[in-house]
């Protein structure tokens, strides 16, 4: 039986054998899938923030910010037998999805920033990428081959 | 006392965006009976704090494709505001103004669009004009910028803003009648703390 795992906003979790993990509708936030395949772990997150570190907050949820999140992720995989070393990276969502000059609305492309800096110090290369744009992405990562399916509101679904 | 936390909102606070939420949207039902020439019909709107997941829920689920509006705030008052309709309330727009018989949010034409965007600009500035006459507090708002998607990416923008106060959203739930047609729309208000404290405070609310 394959199983369908949900991951809200500010949240995180890992699949293994024939499971999905599913995140809908990322706008301007990133979901992050990390695999690895020699272990066929997969695990995704769904952060909304870049920096744990400028939240006024700190009792704040750490699973919302791209740091404290993918370190969360990882520590989460390497517990369940996955190898830092071995993990890949698919990223996607950081859109832009009202038009304006604003800095505050640029989020999304500081939230991908963001998770490539941490992605980096984490020695975990990026393989596949469907960030940006102005449009909304529903993101499914299967546990057994590490493909990220995203979906789009009127746009052909894509594999990667 | 200052409010720290969205959630510290007494019910007094409450009631009071509550009478701002009733008092907008009668304006709002005024002003688009008037653009469309046909009687709209208000019942009283639902005023709730919502978490980000009810809220996505209560507009159709995550995948479920709507039209936003942002308008950002400022003046005495700093924040943002999004509205948010269905298709259904789209449709009759463009079958009340244009005698359009059918409408897909994602097909779009610049008319259309035209359409939508002015009745968000009408929608958001009767519930700011609202706040302004009840405060004495001048309230400038910015022209409304447009995204149709799926309802969890368009809430992302003000969840993400609202984060810093809080995990909910204030949440603002309007059905109108429109000749034969009962259709829904929602505004979602995410004002600054310090904005939301100079507001009770000005209005006598401890």
């Amino acid at each position: 039986m394959s199983n369908l795992i949900n991951i809200g906003i500010s949240d995180l979790n890992i699949a293994k054998g024939d499971d999905t993990l599913v995140t809908y509708a990322l706008g301007s936030c990133v979901g992050i899938c990390l695999y690895d395949k020699t272990k066929q772990i997969a695990g995704l997150a769904h952060i909304m923030l870049p920096w744990s570190k400028e939240s006024a907050n700190a009792s704040d949820n750490k699973r919302r910010f791209a740091d404290t999140g993918i370190t969360e992720l990882i520590m989460m995989m390497n517990m369940s037998g996955a190898s830092a070393s071995r993990l890949t990276a698919k990223i996607a969502g950081g859109a832009q999805m009202f038009a304006t000059n604003s800095a505050v609305f640029n989020i999304g492309e500081r939230n991908v920033e963001a998770v490539k800096k941490v992605l980096a110090t984490y020695k975990i290369p990026i393989i596949a990428e469907e960030t940006g744009s102005n449009f909304g992405r529903t993101v499914f990562f299967s546990a057994a081959d590490g493909i990220m399916q995203v979906k789009a509101a009127g746009k052909p679904t894509k594999n990667v | 006392m200052a409010i720290i936390k969205i959630d510290d909102l007494s019910s007094m606070h409450l009631d009071v965006l509550k009478e701002i939420g009733n008092i907008g949207s009668g304006n709002a039902a005024t002003s688009l009976s008037e653009m469309l020439g046909i009687m709209v019909d208000i019942s009283v709107p639902n005023v709730k704090l919502l978490g980000f997941d009810e809220a996505v829920q209560f507009l159709g689920g995550p995948e479920k494709v709507a039209i936003g509006m942002l308008v950002r705030l400022s003046g005495d008052i700093s924040g943002m505001m999004l509205y948010v309709i269905q298709e259904s309330f789209a449709a009759n727009l463009a079958k009340a103004i244009m005698g359009k018989e059918s409408l897909s949010i994602l097909e779009l034409d610049e008319m259309d669009t035209s359409l939508i965007s002015e009745v968000g600009n009408i929608m958001s500035a009767s519930y700011v004009n609202a706040i302004a006459s009840l405060s004495g507090m001048f309230i400038d708002i910015s022209v409304p910028s447009l995204c149709v998607d799926m309802a969890g990416a368009i809430l992302s923008v003000p969840a993400i803003e609202f984060s810093k106060i809080g995990d909910k959203v204030l949440f603002i739930d309007d059905s109108f009648i429109m000749g034969d047609n009962e259709v829904r729309s929602n505004m979602i208000l995410v004002p600054e703390l310090d904005s939301l404290n100079k507001l009770f405070s000005v209005l006598g609310i401890q």
